[in-house]
């Protein structure tokens, strides 16, 4: 009945020997996997490790520099998604491909049909819809937009699209990364059932909790290299996590420290941006302490983050730097408050891909004395200043004239930890600062929090990864709806009850609406 | 076939690319200029002759390139911030309106005093014009292409009823021109009883100054910020808006030099006929000169040379000189190319 027991039977997929390189990256070096009918693989690995290029040479994005490919013995056609959906391969990516504005049916039945034809079965789709739905517990309305879909149920309908063309073998690409701890068990338990009617699925994650919930084996990919390919019962997490990085993990935590003055504060604070809303919204950043935020993404976290970094001004309720309420809020006035804002993408928002390193790091101070005078910058200080911040927050760079957009996301990251740290902010906000990172960059802005927080600043920490939030946090809040929860400390929660909040437990909106 | 995004930019590409694609842009309209039944061997030859074969040939060439340096840099300067004021030509006739209006009897002061207050207030004309779309784009969100586009056309009818109304010069026997600017308010020529005048010199100062501000200011790290990326800009703290409003300050103010500079310089007068597409060139002039103040120099003289020549060319040759247009065009396209492909390269697969 499981997986394993199936595994020797009957073989769907064979990757063997497989090879890319992008100019000097060897971006997968001799990558051999098999996949057996029914069964469910965990394909594990860093940000570049060579995850998604591995499987976007399975579904011919990409073709490979070497090794062959075969789906149920035959060869697959390299460089063809075409080839590929045939076969019967079917890619649900991390970033949904759906067009918002068409009904869940026209985007299931999208491109299934011949180009110039002049009906469509749509009826007979419908029909084939419902049965998939009621057969895999993938229940859905197929007139509703896409648009008025939440995430869970975009994911759903991605599934559908690659089971409705007929796909025997799903690779799913970090599916998790936007839903709910309990929404990613629902999954899980989706793809068991899955697996049970003799589909096989590859999972790629690059958490080890939900490779160990939802996989039988897993292949291990390390700087392109396959590593590990191993049944998941017999390994420990401690293992997966070092056959992983390389080395031995250990990760940072916070410990108990006293909290000092209330240095931020929002109180019942309203604010509208399009169909997003903060409802009143109250909160409190201690000094020392770091409060987590946490929730599924779109429930007004990068409402409240727009609002620290001086973007959004609340539209009532008051926003009070150690006691006093700001007006007129702006970027430029947060910084000048000695506020570090660390925005939640690197690459549109935190940092200038075409410009120098140099030149994003004075990005927030070029008007300072230190760097200019009456309107002119001393690009000598500016440079100067760059190194320090190299040196000192160990970006790896070929220099301070280099294009950013030739860094690393973790070297990304670490410039802009330098270009708001380096003058020992005492309010620090950091949205989402970790996503996308390595395991050792991670630890690394772990690092950073932590040490701001011994020398006592007050911490926003803006997060969808939970166990980052009760590695650091003090204290935890869920946001659900545009509604923010009590503080709850770290101590007194789980990740569980946690998962339950964010799915809306204990949000009372018919209390508020009796009242 | 894709484009994959080179790593590194090696020098000999950047100065072999542009070449290879002149040399491309000649081949190609050595072809046309076959086809017209000419040897191009001739041509080419007439034409350099026509542009540089000459002192006098070659002054005409840099006294056509002036008015292209001004909308060159006004184009450069709004494009690096991703403003893409396209209304050159409008900018060029509000300069050249407020330097007929002030500059032929209105003000009646030396010399040394007239000039510098035409000066600013052409810029200032030209600065208006393009603040307005400016303006609507930072507030509304108006597309600032279209808006500046029809301002051009606005402009021109504008300038063309105020030469059949208030400035049409009584004397001018029923043509649509204005009086002639006062002597005090004529620019000097650089050599006397040349056409070549101070114009000139104020379009190389104004692309050195430019050159500066981009460099070295704190307004030009600004300007680039929002023009690479905006988003970052704002949460940076770098005030968007104002920066856009005073990139078209700048812009509008450059291309009105323009007007001013072939009124009180070249023309003497405001007529309908005063830029025959200065604005729109400067367009091309930028982009051939890769949005750099210096190179806008370099490229409004290459311009204004294919122009030159290829009048002097038509004449003696028989082929028309519409053969220049053809030229720029192809210049323009292989170096927008060759640009590219400086910084991706092509993967066949």
């Amino acid at each position: 009945m499981t997986g394993e027991e199936r595994a020797g039977q009957e073989e769907v997929l064979r990757l063997s020997g497989v090879t890319k390189r992008f100019g000097a990256l060897l971006a997968n070096d001799n990558v051999s996997l098999r996949l057996a009918r029914g069964e469910i693989v965990g394909l594990l690995g860093e940000n570049g490790a060579g995850k998604t290029t591995l499987m976007n040479i399975l579904f011919g994005h990409y073709v490979a520099d070497g090794g062959s490919i075969e789906v149920n013995g035959e060869p697959l056609t390299p460089g063809s998604p075409g080839a590929a959906l045939k076969a019967g391969i079917g890619m649900v990516h991390q970033h949904f491909t759906l067009a918002d504005n068409l009904p869940v049916l026209d985007n299931i039945i999208l491109g299934t049909e011949a180009l110039f034809a002049l009906s469509s079965n749509r009826r007979g789709a419908r029909a084939r819809i419902a049965q998939l739905g009621a057969d895999f517990g993938l229940a859905i309305n197929p007139n509703a937009a896409v648009s008025s879909l939440s995430v869970g149920e975009r994911q759903r309908v991605e599934i559908l699209k690659a089971l409705y063309r007929n796909a025997r073998i799903l690779i799913l690409d970090e599916p998790t990364a936007v839903l709910t701890p309990q929404e990613s068990a629902a999954l899980f338990d989706t793809l068991k059932r899955f697996s049970q009617t003799g589909l096989s699925i590859i999972f790629i994650s690059h958490k080890l909790g939900e490779i160990m919930a939802a996989c039988s084996r897993v292949a291990i990919l390390r700087s392109g290299k396959l590593v590990a390919d191993r049944s998941v019962e017999s390994s420990t997490r401690g293992e997966l996590a070092e056959l992983m990085v390389g080395h031995k993990v250990a990760s940072a935590k916070a410990e108990p420290q006293e909290a000092g003055p209330v240095l931020l504060s929002l109180e019942n604070v309203l604010a509208r941006r399009g169909s997003l809303a903060l409802e009143d919204v109250s909160l409190d950043l201690k000094a020392g302490q770091i409060l987590g935020i946490a929730g599924v993404s779109g429930n007004g976290q990068s409402l409240l983050a727009d609002m620290v970094s001086g973007l959004l001004p609340p539209m009532s309720g008051a926003l009070k730097l150690n006691g006093a309420e700001l007006w007129h809020l702006s970027p430029a006035k947060m910084v000048a408050h000695g506020i570090a804002r660390i925005p939640e993408d690197r690459h549109t928002e935190g940092l200038i891909g075409d410009m120098s390193v140099t030149e994003n790091v004075v990005l927030e101070s070029y008007r300072s004395s230190r760097i200019s005078r009456r309107g002119f910058i001393d690009w000598a200080k500016a440079l100067r200043f760059a190194a320090d911040i190299i040196e000192s927050y160990d970006v790896k760079c070929p220099g301070p004239e280099a294009k950013v957009r030739l860094l690393s996301g973790g070297n990304m990251q670490k410039l802009i930890l330098g270009r708001v740290m380096s003058n020992a902010p005492s309010i620090v906000l950091a949205n989402q600062p970790t996503r996308g990172l390595d395991i050792g960059a991670v630890n690394y802005v772990h690092e950073r929090l932590l040490a701001a927080r011994r020398r006592g600043a007050a911490i926003l920490l803006i997060s969808e990864d939970l166990e980052e939030l009760l590695a650091l946090s003090d204290a935890v809040s869920v946001m659900f709806r545009g509604q923010l929860s009590a503080p709850v400390t770290r101590a007194v929660t789980t990740i569980a009850a946690l998962g339950l909040m964010m799915a809306g437990q204990g949000f009372g909106g018919e209390m508020r609406h009796a009242s | 076939m894709r484009l994959e995004s080179r790593s590194t930019r090696p020098l000999a590409l950047l100065v072999g690319y542009p070449l290879i694609a002149l040399l491309f842009a000649s081949l190609f309209c050595a072809m046309l200029v076959m086809l017209a039944g000419a040897s191009p061997f001739s041509v080419f030859g007439l034409m350099a002759k026509g542009a540089a074969g000459s002192q006098f040939a070659f002054l005409e060439t840099l006294t056509r390139a002036t008015p292209l340096i001004f909308t060159g840099l006004a184009a450069a300067v709004a494009f690096r911030a991703k403003l893409w004021n396209i209304g050159g030509e409008a900018q060029l006739y509000a300069g050249a309106v407020m330097t007929a209006v002030l500059g032929t009897g209105a003000l009646q002061l030396p010399t040394p005093l007239l000039l510098p207050i035409l000066i600013i207030a052409a810029m200032l004309a030209g600065a208006v014009m393009l603040s307005v779309p400016a303006f609507l784009k930072t507030r509304f969100g108006v597309d600032e292409v279209v808006t500046t586009l029809l301002f051009n056309f606005i402009m021109i009818l504008f300038v063309s009823m105020l030469l059949e109304g208030v400035l049409k010069d009584p004397a001018g026997l029923g043509w649509p021109q204005s009086k002639k600017v006062i002597s005090e308010a004529v620019l000097p020529k650089l050599i006397a009883g040349k056409r070549l005048h101070f114009g000139f010199v104020i379009a190389l100062a104004a692309a050195l100054a430019v050159w500066i501000i981009d460099r070295k200011s704190a307004l030009g790290y600004e300007m680039r910020a929002v023009g690479f990326n905006a988003k970052a800009a704002r949460f940076a703290g770098i005030p968007v808006n104002r920066v856009l409003a005073k990139t078209a300050l700048l812009s509008g103010g450059l291309a009105g030099l323009a007007g001013f500079s072939e009124v009180a310089g070249l023309k003497g007068n405001l007529t309908l006929d005063l830029s025959p597409g200065f604005g729109y060139t400067g367009i091309v002039v930028a982009m051939l000169a890769m949005l750099h103040p210096l190179g806008v120099v370099a490229a409004a003289i290459f311009v204004a040379a294919v122009f030159v020549g290829a009048d002097a060319m038509s004449r003696s040759a028989g082929v028309p000189s519409y053969i220049a247009q053809v030229m720029v065009a192809a210049s323009l396209l292989s170096m927008v190319t060759a640009m590219m492909l400086t910084r991706f390269r092509i993967r066949w697969n």
